[in-house]
């Protein structure tokens, strides 16, 4: 089992690296920076341009190997080196880290538990009302995408504000309010009121993905002569559910994981961007049309580096729930 | 006339009362509900966005000066823009190109998955080795951030070599579901007769393995439709997909989102009509997945 984690981490990081640095080499030759000296006014002299690019490496009268050669070393010291204003794009993206940290996770316990229960219980009473109408709605659900769903939610809540509350309940815009005085108490509620819209507009997705999935593969095992042999044994029938359907079920549920995970990055960036939070997401938009290379290979790694450790926890994952993997 | 005789006469007697494959998907496929529900609204979806603007008296070039940002009416079906536009006539231009990005799309995307999953499991070893090592590479990106980093090449009007990279980016998980299935393919009797036979292993590929997972592609390139669109949808709307002055559903929901609050109609017309069209093709895919698979009318 060691051995077989070790071998998947050498693999992943061999992944991240190569992927990072199509990443840069795409974001070098797709890119101009230069262009973002054009519309100054008065306009600068090349020299002074070509100058201010090469200190910042950006500078496409380089060679592109050798940017990448200086991006490449200056990473590998963990330095993913400078934005297009000078700033070090290190600083910038460990404040937005955080931003985004709290949103996807919050987004994916939310998503992926209230999926797995909304499937095992439309499997259950399959053909229910329950059933049918999760069905219903989760094919609703997979058509809309989530810049549809945002902005839709957005308007909902605006209105309901408006008519139903008559003050604001949901605020549509940012992580949090600025300038608050009410203590602790008050942030957190303030918090939560910026972090339900957000939170829905990502996991909605994920519950419908997630609910379709659980209930073909509660499905499958319900009637295996394992769970009628946990029956007959004497346990409950809810027991036997959880204990050996439901666990059962989880295991290609767990291996799905890992592909959905892209998917709510995508999804995590347009939340962002729509609802205003600063995290990656939203960087990375606003660095591809500033033409900052160096941020958006950053965001790049960092995007790697989070579908491959969601690959490795659900290796674990699939670990823990299957003891067959474990010898 | 002897029993083999008989038996024989009797074999091709209910051999040809057996009806075609097409056939037999098609009649399971038309009598589900969802089947019948997807093909319907879908076909209006074109005959609209093909058929609409031949009716409309605007054009989706048309300014009118004298109605900026109006409500809905009989002379502007879905109201007007700031510009004065038409907003029936833009929606039904960003719909055709909507729909002709998602099934090309589509159709380039399950191509190309394939061809990269039936040639790494049919020839194993180190080509399985490097076709795999390309599509878990192509994975590990997110599609979106890859196309939004390329956005500035398909500049203005480049809306093919958009489609193009578009698919690139969408065949990677048919494509390990393609190369499970090749590998078991392989070992069915007719592709071993074939290589004894001395058919060389490229043709075979496109003769019998290919051809043999078509219910499996015919599935997932209908699936992959909606997935075009909804990526297309997605990238317009933040600027990185069409570019003016080609209009999509992702820039029409871009721009009418800005000004959804007070004037509605530019939003919910266009959110509308891109869910239905989504809705519709989730619906046939779902429906054309039982109607390939023999096991799943008996579960009902």
């Amino acid at each position: 089992m060691a051995g077989f984690l070790a071998r998947r981490l050498l693999s992943y990081a061999v992944l991240v690296s190569v992927a990072a640095s199509l990443a840069y080499l795409l974001a070098a030759t797709a890119l101009d920076p230069r262009s973002n000296y054009a519309d100054r006014t008065p306009k600068p002299p090349p020299a002074v341009v070509d100058a201010q690019l090469t200190a910042l490496n950006l500078n496409d009268k380089t060679p592109l190997l050798q940017r990448y050669a200086t991006w490449a070393g200056g990473v590998l010291h963990g330095d993913f080196g400078k934005t297009v204003t000078g700033a070090p794009v290190n600083e910038d993206l460990k404040r937005r880290m955080g931003v985004t940290f709290r949103l996807v996770i919050v987004g994916l316990i939310c998503g992926s538990l209230l999926g797995v229960l909304v499937g095992a219980l439309a499997a259950v009473r399959q053909y229910g009302w329950f059933d049918r109408l999760t069905t219903g709605l989760s094919f609703l659900v997979l058509a809309v995408p989530v810049v549809v769903l945002a902005n839709v939610l957005i308007l909902v809540a605006t209105w309901a504000n408006e008519n139903v509350f008559g003050r604001y309940v949901f605020l549509v815009s940012g992580e949090y309010s600025d300038g608050l005085t009410t203590g602790f108490l008050g942030h957190l509620v303030d918090r939560l009121q910026h972090l339900i819209l957000p939170t829905i507009s990502l996991s909605v997705g994920l519950i419908a993905v997630f609910s379709r999935y659980q209930r073909n593969m509660m499905l499958d095992v319900l009637d295996a002569d394992f769970v009628r042999t946990a029956r007959a044994k004497g346990l409950s029938r809810r027991r036997a559910l959880t204990r050996h359907a439901l666990r059962t079920a989880l295991i290609p549920v767990v291996t799905y994981f890992a592909f959905t995970f892209g998917a709510l990055l995508t999804g995590a960036t347009f939340t962002e961007k729509i609802f205003g939070w600063h995290g990656l997401g939203e960087q990375l938009i606003n660095s591809i049309f500033s033409n900052d290379v160096n941020t958006v290979a950053a965001i790049s790694l960092l995007a790697a580096v989070a579908v491959l450790a969601a690959s490795f926890a659900s290796d674990l994952l699939h670990a823990a729930l299957d003891p067959r993997v474990r010898a | 006339m002897t029993l083999s005789e008989e038996q024989l006469a009797e074999g091709f007697g209910a051999v040809s009362k057996v009806p075609s494959r097409t056939r037999v998907v098609a009649r399971r496929f038309f009598a589900s509900t969802q089947g019948r529900i997807g093909f319907a609204v879908l076909a209006l979806m074109f005959l609209l966005a093909f058929a609409g603007p031949l009716i409309s008296p605007w054009s989706y070039t048309d300014k009118d000066f004298t109605a900026f940002m109006q409500p809905p009416s009989t002379r502007h079906w879905f109201g007007t823009l700031q510009t004065g536009s038409d907003v029936f006539a833009v929606t039904l231009r960003g719909m055709q190109k909507s729909l002709v990005v998602g099934l090309l799309a589509a159709l380039i995307s399950t191509a190309l998955a394939a061809v990269v999953g039936s040639f790494g499991g049919y020839f194993l070893g180190w080509t399985d080795r490097t076709l795999s090592w390309v599509t878990d590479l192509l994975l590990v990106l997110p599609a979106f951030l890859v196309l939004a980093i390329l956005s500035p090449v398909f500049g203005p009007g480049q809306w093919a070599l958009f489609v193009v990279m578009l698919a690139l980016f969408l065949w990677m998980v048919t494509s390990k579901i393609v190369r499970g299935m090749a590998i078991s393919v392989k070992q069915r009797e007719f592709v071993q007769a074939a290589r004894y036979m001395g058919v060389p292993p490229v043709r075979i590929i496109f003769r019998h393995v290919i051809p043999n997972l078509s219910s499996l592609l015919i599935v997932d390139a209908t699936l992959n439709v909606s997935t075009a669109i909804l990526t297309e949808t997605s990238l317009s709307y933040f600027g990185f997909g069409i570019q003016p002055p080609d209009v999509s559903f992702g820039t029409l929901i871009a721009d009418g989102s800005k000004t959804a609050v007070y004037a509605p109609w530019t939003f919910w017309f266009v959110a509308g009509l891109l869910v239905v069209t989504v809705l519709a093709v989730n619906l046939i895919g779902d429906a054309l997945r039982d109607a390939f698979d023999p096991s799943s009318g008996r579960r009902r």
